[in-house]
């Protein structure tokens, strides 16, 4: 039985077809049972194993070492606050404190009512809108202890579902076709091309 | 003197609201230099881009035609998209995934034709949620209008764009950790040699691995010539480059500037870019290309914004991400925070970097936060020394890649330009500025 909804089985088998080498297809599968269970499960974890043909051990460990890959449960929004140079320049350190009296959690941990997972992160490339929050990897650009809490407050009274989606859910759009130009295809192509060019470099020469 | 405006290359559609649509593309000359590229020989396409004499964008600046022609011949070969912005303060490529992702795409396309190369991986950082829609929904977009796919626009040539997410790791940037990232591994930069993932890259095929601006300007240089980029710019430098300007300025952003034409100072003074500093203050130092670059002190605001003009003076434009520090931001903790980063983000696998961040960065805790000792200074520099022999720029490289030297740069200029602020710190036991 297989640990994955119907619709993200059918995600993963698709997405095993893109890669010549089934295990490149990792980091998007572990993104797709982060999806399903919020978080990466044990079940998660195995499933994910079993597709790749690898040993449990080998996907966790290799899962361990991504920021984005969370072990534990953690709430329906990770609250992500960055106070890299640019950030820490732009008050990052006090609106991380903030939110923290906020959310009520310390940093790394989960808010009583489960919610909110807030975590310090690394620099999340929108430097310009500093101190940089995302929520769930959405820049939610809310710069001020002011903007943050109204945010957090629209969120938990359910405003921005359209715009967050549960933590897990990275890319909601789908890839519309598989691939088009076959292995076998690609390598005859690629071998008339070259040899095409070849003869042009030969003629060129004479 | 005015700052020097620059033609826009790969900024060109950025005062619309819906850039990142296939119809805003295609109304504004989109998929037109793809055209034309397919209807030149592979090799003439090559050609422009080897006189466009275009630098890498990525942080290297190795001539991406110079890469190209490395290629080692092999039956199958691979494009790989860098994507995997992570560098401290650098946005640009955020920028151009979220904002003109069909520019990416039809650039990426020209370059597998040149290369003749038919599957591509987009390698794109994981936290780039909406970026990581935008493009996925333009390769979708591309292969329906006949870009991608089988025999593109009715030529020869067949390509596959698979978007490929990370997943938090700042190493992965690094081009053989990315390749390890997209085989599915952990991101463990690769044991050089061989140095270049032209000879050996992904699956063990000659790959090429270019950074998203670098192929953003690919169809202005079609379409305008590689002769046309090549004149603008100086020297080693041409065409234009995108700026991330942030720290205590007034407007932090990303500009596109012509190569050498402006300064230091236009880009952070200039109306039109930074416009001076938050309060109108004094400015105490910048950095000049990103966490990994060794800072600049006001004295070479003058500089201009060239590769070479800024290897000379010990430094390096790299991401070309500019931070600047005013009068009232403390560098001590600016040092300890950036330290920490390294720290956070080193892989494990070389000793020097993996225990020479995590000592480092307590030192520099506790001379930024109390309990710092006047020996603190010379046990850091000694640290550093360890990771990077000689402390010289450019740097010399005691691990497997560039994350390890990349560590002393702030510190060291820190304590080399402002000495006295550690000794300030020593002596209140703590930060002055708390």
């Amino acid at each position: 039985m297989s640990h994955f909804t119907p619709d993200i089985a059918k995600r993963a088998d698709d997405l095993v077809l893109l890669y010549p080498v089934k295990r490149s297809a990792m980091l998007p599968m572990l993104h797709l049972a982060q999806e399903q269970d919020g978080y990466l499960s044990d079940e998660g974890i195995a499933e994910v194993a079993t597709r790749l043909g690898l040993s449990e051990a080998d996907v966790r460990g290799t899962a361990a070492f991504y920021e984005m890959f969370h072990l534990e449960p953690v709430g329906k929004y990770v609250v992500g606050i960055c106070t890299n140079v640019a950030c820490l320049l732009a008050g990052g350190e006090e609106l991380l404190e903030h939110a923290e009296k906020k959310l009520g959690c310390a940093v790394g941990r989960t808010s009583p009512d489960g919610l909110f997972t807030l975590e310090e992160t690394e620099c999340l490339a929108d430097c310009n809108i500093a101190p940089v929050v995302q929520v769930n990897h959405r820049f939610v650009r809310t710069t001020t202890p002011e903007a943050f809490d109204a945010m957090i407050d629209e969120v938990r009274a359910g405003k921005r579902e359209t715009e967050i989606p549960p933590h897990g859910t990275l890319i909601r759009v789908r890839r519309s076709v598989g691939l088009n130009a076959p292995r076998e295809e690609v390598v005859a192509q690629r071998a008339t091309a070259l040899k095409a060019r070849e003869a042009r470099v030969a003629q060129g020469q004479k | 003197m005015a700052a020097f405006t620059a033609p826009k290359i790969v900024s060109s559609r950025s005062e619309f609201e819906d850039s990142f649509t296939i119809e805003r593309y295609l109304a504004t000359g989109g998929y037109s230099a793809l055209k034309k590229a397919l209807g030149m020989f592979p090799e003439q396409v090559a050609a422009e881009v080897d006189a466009a004499s275009l630098l890498g964008r990525g942080g290297a600046g190795f001539p991406a035609g110079r890469k190209w022609s490395m290629l080692r011949k092999s039956p199958l070969s691979y494009l790989v998209v860098n994507g995997d912005e992570s560098e401290p303060a650098t946005f640009k490529d955020h920028y151009l995934t979220e904002r003109d992702p069909h520019q990416l795409i039809e650039g990426t396309i020209i370059a597998a034709y040149a290369l003749q190369v038919s599957q591509v991986f987009i390698f794109m950082r994981g936290e780039f949620a909406l970026g990581l829609e935008r493009v996925q929904q333009a390769v979708n977009e591309a292969y329906e209008h006949g870009a991608l796919g089988s025999k593109i626009f009715g030529s020869d040539f067949s390509i596959d764009i698979v978007v490929h997410p990370g997943a938090g790791a700042y190493i992965c940037g690094e081009e053989t950790a990315l390749l390890e990232a997209l085989e599915g591994k952990r991101g463990f930069p690769r044991i050089k040699p061989p140095f270049f993932p032209a000879i050996t890259g992904l699956y063990g095929e000659p790959t090429v691995v270019n950074n998203v601006e670098t192929m953003s300007n690919l169809p202005w240089i079609i379409t305008n010539g590689g002769a046309a980029f090549a004149a603008l710019g100086t020297g080693r430098s041409t065409g234009t480059r995108l700026f991330a300007l942030s720290g205590r300025v007034k407007n932090p952003g990303v500009y596109e500037v012509e190569m050498v034409k402006n300064t230091f100072r236009d880009l952070i003074f200039d109306p039109q870019f930074g416009g001076g500093i938050i309060g109108d203050k004094a400015i105490k130092a910048f950095i000049p290309g990103g966490v990994s670059a060794p800072w600049f002190g006001p004295d070479l605001l003058d500089l201009p914004l060239g590769q070479d003009e800024v290897a000379e003076k010990g430094s390096m434009l790299g991401s070309g991400s500019v931070i600047v520090f005013d009068e009232d931001s403390c560098v001590v903790r600016a040092a300890w925070r950036i330290t920490k980063f390294f720290s956070r983000e080193s892989c494990g696998q070389c000793t020097p970097c993996r225990e020479g961040s995590g000592w480092i960065e307590r030192a520099m805790y506790r001379l930024e936060h109390g309990g710092g000792r006047e020996e603190d200074l010379a046990l850091v520099l000694d640290l550093c020394d360890n990771i990077s022999p000689g402390l010289s720029w450019p740097p010399q490289q005691t691990t497997i890649c560039v994350l390890g030297p990349s560590i002393p740069s702030s510190v060291v200029s820190a304590i080399r330009m402002f000495r006295q602020e550690f000794i300030d710190h020593i002596e209140h036991g703590g930060c002055p500025h708390d």
